[in-house]
This record gives C-alpha cells, structure tokens and sequence, in this order.
C-alpha cells in the first residue's frame, strides 16, 4: 500500500467501546497541544439529517464531529484551496476523505492549494451516501449506519443496508485508503470498538510525538493489509463491471448522444467539480452566449438542432481538459438532476488516459501532471512519423 | 459517395507549416481546396475544445500542423500540442468517433511538398471514410 510507506504507527485506544468519542477527545488533543490551531472537520446539522464541513477552532466544538461521515456534502478539496488561497498564520488540520486528499492533491499542482501551513489527516473510507438518502433515512437507521460503517472496518466487507446503497462512484472506488497523508486515521482490519490505527508521516513525525507524547513504531499490522486488499479487490471487481456495461451504451457517437440526451447543460457537474478550478470557464463566457442568427444558421445547416446546444462539446470539452487527473469522487454524479453517469465516464476515459501517461492522480504532489509536461521521444504514433 | 469532397480544417503554426503552405503555393504546387487553414501562433495554442467544434459543427476532418520536434519557436508549444491531442484521440476513439479524422503533422517552413503531398493523402483518406457522422445530427 503506498498509502502507509514511510510511515510510523501508534494505536488510539478506544474507550467505552465510543470510537467517535475517542476520536473527538483526539481531535481536542490536537488543538488544545497547538499542534494544529484549527481542524476542518466533518460535523453533524444541529437536526441530525446530515454532517457539513466545519472549521473547528474551540475544543468544546469538536461535538458531533464525524471524521467518517457517511455523507459529503461538498468535496472538500474546494475548501481547502479556499482556507489556503493566500498565507495565513499558523496551521490548520483538514480531515480529508481519500478522494478528497486526491482532488487536493491533484491542485496543489495545479496552483490552487497551498499545504505549506495545512496538516492533511486522511481517514479510511467505505463509501458515502448520496446526501438526500441520508436525510431522509429514520432515525434509528441513521444511528444503525454510523454504528454499522464501523463495524464494516473489521472485514471491509461493505454492503450499507437499510434499503439505501452507497452511491456508485463509492463502490467502483479503487482508493479505499489515503495516498500520501500526513496522518491516517486507519479503520481496516482494527476493532474498532477497541482499537484504531493512527499512522504519521515523516513531515510531523517529531512535532507530535512531542506534542501529543505518542510513541510510533515502524509497519502496521498485516491484517489490515489483507482487509484493504480483499475491498480493493473487489472494488476493482465491481469497477470493471460498471465500466463494461456503460462502455455499450457509449461505443458509438449516437449511444455517447443518446446517454447524454437529458442533459440540460445546467453545468452542475463542472461547478462541484474540484478538479475544474478554472475561475474564468470558456463555457460561462460570451463564446457560448449565441446570436439568433447563429441558432438559426445551425438549425437551417441541419434542419434542427437540439435546444439548449453545446451539450456535446461541454461535456467532450470538460473531459479532454480534466480526465487525467479525475479522482472520481462522482461529485458529478451526486450533482446531475438527471442522472447522467458523468463519473463513470470520465473513469472510463481517464482509466485509459492515465495508463497511457502512467499517472495516477492524487498520488504525489511530486508528480506533474500529465497534460502540463511532456517527453521528446513520446507519443510518435500520434503524429505519423513511427 | 463518389462527388463527396472533405472538408479539413487546419490549425496551422506560423512559423512552420503555415510558412510551408505558403511555399507551397508561391511555387506553385497543387494541393487540394478542401482546407480551410486558420494560422495560429503556435500549435502549443491550440485547445482541444477548438478540434472539437470544428467537428461537432460538421467539419470532416482537422489538420494541426506544427514545427518538428525541437523546432518550435517557442521551445515546448509542440510537444504539449502532443499530448493534448493524443488525449483528445484517445477520447474520441474510446466513445466510438473515428480518431483519424484528426491529424497532427509536423511540416516545416520549408516542407511544402510535404504539406501538399499531406493534404491530398488526408483528403483521399477522409474520401474513403466519408463524411464525418456529426454532420447531419441535430442531437449534438
């Protein structure tokens, strides 16, 4: 797993068989040592029928926080490149998501993260709901998933009853575990009524071992590589399967047309997207905004167009700029009023895309990406000189 | 399809191929009308997002051509041109659209046989492939 290479681990002991309360009275440690002076953390709505990021600068307010949600409302990335768009005194913890760290990653490149004063504090992850699910979810299965999501951790074997399901960009998720974090909450393979897994990376090894008075130990426990690898595995299973069967319905230019025929070029995919950071989009300019003539000029060029245009090069567009880095948070999904499989399509194409370019995005801030660098002897197909 | 003739068109590098147009032209070589050359600085410039809609408004075929490798004026434009549309390649090819109908070519200022020679090969090719499929949806 690359995820815990270079990393030290220690056990959080987990008292009263309460493992949120356990990580709450973690996270107030942190504060309250000054190792971080503020944490961004998931937290529950005052009304329980969801969680929302929250920036966290009191102790007592880490109450109701969930490091694990089981909903994410916003793709935190987006929030992170605002908490650190320009320099700010001392250092905030962000409680990331392994998709959420990816995208965040995946901007650092791009310019649009700063981590200079952020710790990164990855947590293990099964899969999210869609947020309406969540809300509208009883009471008591409210209760029963956030008990459930970590009994889950034991085996990884993750099937979220209660008749509601994860939703599908969880389930073909391949990262189950952060790559590159400063500090992991683990959760796989550990009881976590008695026990969970924190590792820490190199960067703040020293500093909160002094801090927080922890001791850390080389190599994490070989059953939690054994769970990871069976949810990978199967993920992976379940990934090919989705994949293969939308690949039908989008292998010829009429199916990709008729797949994406409900489309209303609302451009909700692109504006919850946190990999689409631009902050001047061609798409909201005044190249899209048509004269009459024009609309006319295409409908008379065809005989008809379909209203409204330019879905087709929105979405063909959006992919060539942005499928080598897609981390596949299905953000897009979750924001499509019709149901569109944006995600899996941007997995379809950016799988192929990333092999090619070997690339796996959100793996390494080190990493350039693929469309920002090149090599001379690349590619010589493309131009027809091989 | 026999009167079907191809329209290209052609994203062209000042410095290079559209410089080897020109020669082709100032010595009097035929090559075929059915490009439509637009001249850009550099083929470093050339967005995905302009190939597309030169397709998805019907054109049949899109030339890019650039300076050869090492040679461009700007040091890198080409290469990332390169990559960007080998992206736009491998997209368009996974969803079922012909990817061929795109070409990026390297022709120097002084290659204007190549570039005469390159536009009739791409418009024979595009004769046997026919017109491009966007052409006649209204769905797009």
């Amino acid at each position: 797993m690359n995820g815990v290479k270079r990393m030290k681990n220690t056990i959080i002991k987990v008292e009263n068989k309460d493992v949120l309360g356990s990580l709450r009275k973690f996270l107030g440690k942190l504060l309250e040592s000054k190792f971080v002076n503020a944490i961004l953390v998931p937290k529950a709505l005052p009304g329980g029928d969801g969680f929302v990021q929250s920036l966290i600068k009191r102790v007592e307010m880490v109450g109701d926080t969930n490091v694990v949600a089981p909903t994410m409302a916003v793709q935190s990335a987006r929030i992170v490149s605002n908490l650190t768009s320009s320099p700010f005194d001392g250092r905030i913890g962000v409680v990331l998501k392994p998709c959420e760290l990816r995208a965040t990653v995946e901007l650092v490149k791009f310019l649009q993260v700063n981590l200079d004063n952020v710790v990164t504090i990855g947590i293990d992850c099964v899969g999210t709901y869609e947020v309406r699910d969540y809300a509208e979810m009883e009471e008591k299965d409210r209760v029963l998933v956030s008990q459930s999501i970590f009994e889950k951790f034991k085996d990884g074997e993750i099937k979220p009853g209660n008749g509601y399901s994860f939703r599908e960009s969880c389930h073909i998720c391949e990262y189950p575990v952060p790559l590159n974090a400063d500090m992991v909450f683990g959760f796989f393979g550990y009881n976590t009524s008695e026990e969970i897994l924190l590792t820490v990376g190199s960067r703040f090894e020293k500093d909160i071992t002094e801090k927080l008075s922890l001791e850390l130990k080389d190599g994490p426990s070989s059953d939690r590589e054994k769970v990871i690898e069976k949810v990978i595995g199967r993920r992976r299973k379940e990934r090919t399967r989705v994949l293969d069967e939308l690949t039908k319905r989008t292998n010829s230019i009429e199916k990709l047309m008729q797949t994406l025929s409900t489309c209303i070029r609302c451009h909700n995919c692109m504006n919850v997207c946190p990999i689409c950071y631009c902050k001047e989009c061609v798409f909201k300019s005044s190249d899209f905004e048509h004269r009459p003539d024009q609309f006319l000029n295409w409908a008379s060029r065809k005989g008809a167009i379909r209203m409204p245009s330019d879905t087709l090069i929105f979405h063909l567009t959006r992919m060539s700029h942005m499928a080598t880095s897609c981390i596949g948070c299905g953000m897009c999904d979750s924001a499509c009023p019709n149901q569109l499989p944006i995600s899996s399509l941007f997995g379809l194409i950016g799988d192929e895309l990333q092999e090619i370019f070997e690339y796996i995005p959100g793996k390494d801030v080190e990493e350039e990406p693929p469309v920002s660098v090149f090599k001379e002897d690349e590619l010589q197909a493309e131009t027809g000189t091989e | 399809m026999n009167d079907f003739e191809p329209r290209i068109v052609a994203f062209l590098c000042n410095w290079c191929t559209y410089t080897g147009a020109d020669l082709a032209g100032t010595s009097r070589m035929q090559y075929p009308p059915n490009i439509r050359i637009i001249r850009l600085m550099c083929t470093g410039a050339v967005d995905t997002i302009y190939v597309l809609k030169a397709l998805i408004e019907g054109a049949d075929g899109v030339l890019i051509g650039g300076c050869h490798p090492g040679d461009c004026h700007y040091q890198t434009g080409n290469y990332k041109a390169r990559r960007r549309i080998t992206i736009l390649r491998k997209i368009l090819n996974q969803l079922g659209f012909d990817e061929d109908r795109i070409w990026l070519r390297w022709i120097s200022a002084s290659e204007g046989k190549l570039f005469a020679d390159t536009t009739a090969q791409m418009v024979k090719e595009l004769k046997e492939k026919g017109p491009n499929p966007f052409k006649q949806s209204w769905m797009v």
